[in-house]
């Protein structure tokens, strides 16, 4: 189930503003790949370029070239919307469906494509679901209610669920866990461990601590200069990354040394 | 740089100079018995009733009179014990709730005034006669100016509501401030200040222009509300539809769900009940004009069911007709009070909806 991402020479484009420069890189299926890098560099905008999410923002481009699985991504005849089918997205801030309960919400991916499927079907998906995001033994007694009034932390594992449900390829995290308390993280740090046997994880966060707890590979973005395009300084494993990266400014952002 | 020089040397700071000992401040003061309030307000109410009956001022200068009396008499006692900031906090609490008296006044009125003298017309019969009559001594009614007033205003919404909320969507999650979409936002304010006698005119030029002069219907009226609905429902619809956040949408995108879908069951969802409130607010400020109507549906004694045939009576229509003769105004005083509760009933459908579909937060 779970695909490799080639990314060679990526320019991201908002209007007339080049805000991510000259990216290569190969993130490995079955693996977790996190990028780090200080505020605006492009990290985001980097991720949401892998299943074309930041053409929602007006007047968003990418050069270059983006090959999932032997398919790239901007090909002429690409359908963004499948693409977002396969390549699936956690956000910063968790954002259940307030229409919905618990259980529409995981299965939103299917209802809000109209798929129709048996009952038992959709239990079986919403079960499963809810065991891989780790929130079932909290809210099966509680499937009917509205996904709102579930606490931070298991509204996103909410979204995590919902996300899975519709059995990406790929799951693109946004900072997962930044809106989240230290219990939270934690329970979702394990969960991404527990995904990445079935899934390829790619998780943009600001914690080096998380990037060095969960991902296999880290990716560090920086800017040049203040207005300049952000651009990836440096991709390696993460355990080389952390002990003896190749480039001085990753040792310099990674200690704390920076600006 | 003399300027320079001089701006630096206005600031009477010199460093070095320890700051001044602090003295502590008490934090109980002085302060007016509870019932102060009470006190003057009934000191206000006497100086009222004084000048009114024994003075023999007219009803609303004692009025105007006790008032100014409260006004002045508490924050001046509260000055005298409690300081400046506590009078300025009773006098500005006083003047917002004169404010609000003096706004109260004229609706409590005019409901009192309908209810009291509307009452007396409104029985079993004049709510199921219409005014045609076939036998003598048969009561006067208003049932044909009720189901008038029901199946133009159910027209015009159904007119109106397609495209406004349809115009809304466009302009909120396709147009983003381009051309077409700025010039559609500046036609629909031109279109919320056009006086409903314009539209009035216009539905009737368009059914002369299509069905020959003189004609007279109620789907004429319809169209003539609905003109001035639209802009009404568009606005309303606008408003609600930005206040989707766009996690939302984008939480929809990332589930490969298309940008019609997410419309359809993620955004209009999450705002259907703000919708539903200003298609209604939009209704009940349609259902009480009359000069369009007057005009374009005309006023009939017989019970018209047919918008596409015949005059129509609807309530303001009646309203005015009864009022311009003398032995059926308490007949007007009835029907308005008919048209008072309709928009009522309105209203409180509208929130019972609004608050069904809210989204739940599950507290």
């Amino acid at each position: 189930m779970a695909k490799s991402i080639d990314v060679s020479d990526l320019n991201i484009y908002y209007g007339d503003f080049l805000a991510v420069q000259g990216v290569n890189m190969t993130i490995k299926a079955r693996a977790v790949t996190a990028f780090i890098g200080p505020s605006g560099c492009g990290k985001s905008t980097f991720l949401r370029s892998l299943n074309r999410m930041h053409e929602v923002i007006p007047g968003a481009r990418v050069e270059g070239k983006v090959v999932v699985d032997g398919q790239s991504l901007y090909g002429p005849s690409v359908d963004p919307v499948a693409v977002r089918r396969q390549i699936g997205m956690v956000f910063q801030r968790p954002n259940p469906f307030p229409t919905m309960s618990i259980y529409d919400n995981v299965l939103a991916g299917n209802k809000l494509n109209a798929k129709r499927m048996k009952r038992a079907e959709a239990d079986a998906i919403v079960e499963k679901s809810l065991r891989s995001a780790n929130l079932w033994n909290e809210v099966k007694d509680r499937l009917g209610k509205p996904g709102m009034g579930l606490s931070g932390g298991q509204q996103q594992r909410l979204c995590i669920a919902r996300a899975i449900a519709v059995e990406p390829q790929v799951l693109l995290m946004d900072e997962p866990c930044s809106a989240l308390d230290p219990i939270s993280t934690s329970a979702i740090e394990d969960l991404i461990h527990e995904l990445k046997t079935d899934y390829t994880i790619v998780i943009v966060t600001h914690n080096m601590q998380q990037a060095a707890r969960v991902s296999d590979e880290t990716g560090f973005f920086n800017l040049k200069a203040t207005g300049e395009p952000g651009h990836l300084v440096e991709f390696n494993p993460t355990k080389k990354m952390f002990s003896n990266p190749d480039e001085p400014s990753t040792e310099a952002y990674i200690s704390g040394r920076f600006g | 740089m003399t300027d320079l020089s001089k701006a630096m040397s206005n600031t009477p700071e010199t460093p070095g100079t320890p700051p001044p000992s602090r003295t502590s401040v008490p934090l109980t003061a002085a302060s007016l018995p509870s019932v102060a309030q009470l006190i003057v307000g009934v000191i206000g109410l006497a100086v009222g009733i004084f000048c009114w009956l024994i003075l023999g001022w007219p009803l609303i200068g004692s009025a105007v009179v006790g008032g100014l009396v409260y006004l002045v008499g508490l924050p001046a006692w509260s000055l005298a014990v409690e300081g400046k900031r506590a009078a300025t906090d009773r006098m500005m609490t006083g003047l917002i709730w004169t404010t609000f008296v003096v706004a109260m006044v004229p609706l409590v009125s005019l409901v009192y005034t309908v209810i009291d003298k509307g009452r007396r017309a409104i029985s079993g019969d004049f709510l199921t006669y219409s005014l045609f009559k076939t036998a003598l001594g048969q009561p006067d009614g208003i049932y044909h100016a009720i189901m008038g007033t029901l199946i133009i205003t159910l027209g015009a919404a159904v007119i109106s509501i397609p495209i406004g909320v349809l115009a809304a969507i466009h302009l909120v999650e396709y147009g983003k401030g381009n051309r077409l979409s700025r010039v559609v936002t500046f036609l629909v304010d031109v279109m919320t200040g056009i006086p409903s006698i314009v539209a009035g005119l216009f539905a009737f030029a368009l059914f002369t222009l299509l069905f020959g002069p003189g004609f007279q219907g109620g789907i004429g009226g319809s169209v003539a509300l609905s003109l001035l609905m639209i802009p009404i429902v568009v606005r309303a619809t606008e408003e609600m539809l930005r206040l989707v956040p766009d996690d939302l949408r984008e939480a929809s995108y990332a589930l490969g769900t298309p940008k019609w879908r997410t419309i359809m069951r993620v955004v209009l969802p999450t705002t259907i009940g703000g919708i539903i409130t200003g298609i209604t607010l939009a209704v009940a400020r349609v259902i009480g004009e009359t000069a369009p109507l007057l005009l374009i549906a005309g006023l009939a004694d017989k019970t018209n069911t047919n918008p596409f045939s015949g005059a129509m009576s609807t309530l303001p229509v009646q309203i005015y007709s009864f009022n311009s003769q003398q032995d059926t105004i308490p007949l007007a005083w009835g029907a308005a009070l008919v048209l008072i509760v309709l928009v009522l009933v309105l209203n409180l459908a509208a929130r019972i909806i609004g608050k069904f579909f809210a989204p739940k937060t599950g507290h």
